[in-house]
């Protein structure tokens, strides 16, 4: 198992140098820890102990192996977000690549903490969407916000944000890039944004739904719209 | 007498390395402050100084790219960082069309390619704001935005049709010393995805009746410059992945302190 991290890491990094990027790779290992079905008859759904899969029998294994064994040159399509190599914060200080949230049905959406106007609607939205989904598909969920002004959203002002704003769960996730790279983030989801004073960005409003491949299946963009759609695609993805 | 000669050496060989190797094909431009067409707060920006191509990225220079990495030709380059008409004008991964010249600037490249190519020497795409005071230097000024002649020069191209299959260096370079920021493609910016003046910005967008279209324009900062309207106008209906075929790029480089 150790063995096959190392490999793992080499293969990375050796990605990372043919691709010529000057980020860090170090890959920090999975959090991810729990069983699966081996055919995925539940789709996504993961168990917290070893045994077998209720429908086809077959032994669940854990979900370490499976990212191990999926993950070569074809593992990520070529639509996948996860072929972004950067390096990001979380709220707690961890060090992750958006790979790392492979697996789970993704919801993001770009925001700063110290924005007043149009931010506090959009995590409103967020919360309000999830108000909408069943406890047994937050398992498979991630609801992610990046943050448009990482010089000033360090993890620790992440971490308070989303105390302050009862999205300190499970299913949250906070991330702090660097210009560059929540640059190249904002361009993948089209969103467009601009520095307007030193505290202020005016920045598109859209919730983009990744599904666990990293692919964008669906975005709603505007403030306070009918969220109908999005809740529907998240559902479909995380059933 | 001995250390002197042998500081000397030193300074020279310091000084050599950085006006070689460093600036090769580029100039250098001395940053300033200006009012842009839009800028932070429609005040003046402040541009630091930085080295800039001298002229746009060929197709020839592209060529090189893709032999060194496979990654970006026409068939490997995967669908999140470049649309299907990505280098529609070449016949394969390594070759152009028979019909398209090695000297023309490259285009039907997306923001990903432009902005990797210029990683992979060392360098970046220019800010939006960099470009723009680059771009606002005629034959003989540095800022002759308030020269008519200026204006129409760029609007008389605008109006001239594929001017992306001329070739780089055939009209005079501006004051700085650059060729070709106006006359031959559109360029891509690094941050070109910070002007919100699109349609769908309308709805989107907190700052909303500032922003848009026609109130946009009675928003900018000099309406005599219908030019830079218009480029700040497409940059904003621009995908990071989109190829298009009258938009091309070239690099810049910070100064080393």
């Amino acid at each position: 198992m150790k063995h096959l991290k190392i490999y793992f890491s080499v293969f990375i990094m050796v990605m990372a140098l043919a691709s010529c990027n000057s980020n860090k790779t170090e890959k920090i290992s999975d959090e991810l820890t729990g069983f699966q079905c081996p055919m995925k008859c539940e789709g996504e759904k993961t168990y917290a102990e070893a045994g077998s899969c209720p429908i086809c029998n077959m032994d669940l294994q854990p979900i370490e192996m499976q990212e191990d064994i999926v993950i070569d040159e074809d593992g990520i399509s070529e639509e996948s977000i996860f072929n972004l190599t950067s390096t990001w914060n979380t709220e707690e200080g961890e060090e992750i690549q958006l790979e790392d949230l492979k697996g789970k049905t993704l919801v993001m959406v770009m925001i700063y903490t110290t924005c007043k106007a149009a931010c506090p609607r959009l995590v409103a939205d967020m919360r309000n969407i999830e108000a909408q989904i069943p406890k047994d598909n937050l398992d498979n969920l991630r609801f992610v916000l990046v943050s448009i002004d990482p010089n000033t959203d360090t993890p620790e002002r992440l971490k308070a944000f989303a105390i302050e704003n009862f999205m300190d769960g499970e299913q949250w996730t906070f991330l702090q890039g660097t210009e560059a790279s929540v640059r190249e983030f904002a361009n993948v989801l089209a969103m467009k944004y601009k520095q307007i004073s030193p505290i202020d960005f005016s920045h598109s409003n859209i919730i983009s739904v990744f599904n666990s491949g990293g692919e964008l299946i669906h975005q709603q963009e505007g403030l306070g719209v009918d969220n109908k759609e999005t809740v529907e695609s998240i559902l479909e993805l995380t059933q | 007498m001995k250390t002197k000669a042998f500081s000397l050496i030193i300074i020279c060989c310091v000084f050599q390395t950085f006006m070689f190797g460093q600036t090769e094909g580029m100039v250098f431009i001395k940053g300033s402050r200006y009012l842009p067409l839009y800028g932070r707060d429609s005040t003046v920006v402040e541009v630091k100084d930085f080295n800039m191509d001298i002229y746009p990225v060929t197709n020839k220079d592209y060529e090189l790219f893709v032999e060194k990495y496979p990654k970006w030709q026409k068939s490997n380059v995967i669908k999140l960082f470049a649309d299907d008409s990505y280098l529609a004008n070449w016949k394969n991964n390594l070759e152009l069309k028979d019909d398209q010249n090695s000297n023309s600037p490259v285009t039907y490249v997306s923001w990903f390619a432009a902005k990797a190519y210029c990683e992979c020497q060392g360098k970046r795409l220019p800010t939006v704001d960099e470009w723009e005071y680059a771009a606002m230097a005629d034959e003989t000024t540095k800022d002759a935005r308030v020269k008519p002649s200026y204006n129409e020069q760029i609007l008389a191209w605008y109006e001239a049709p594929r001017s992306n299959e001329n070739i780089i260096g055939e009209s005079p370079k501006n004051a700085w010393g650059v060729y070709d920021l106006h006359g031959l493609v559109w360029e891509w910016t690094l941050d070109f995805n910070s002007v919100l003046i699109t349609g769908e910005s309308r709805k989107d967008v907190d700052k909303d009746s500032d922003l848009f279209c026609g109130s946009a324009s009675l928003n900018a900062t000099d309406l005599m410059n219908y030019a830079a309207f218009m480029r700040y106008a497409i940059r904003g209906s621009l995908k990071a992945k989109y190829s298009m075929k009258n938009l091309g790029f070239r690099c810049v480089q910070d100064i080393n302190q």
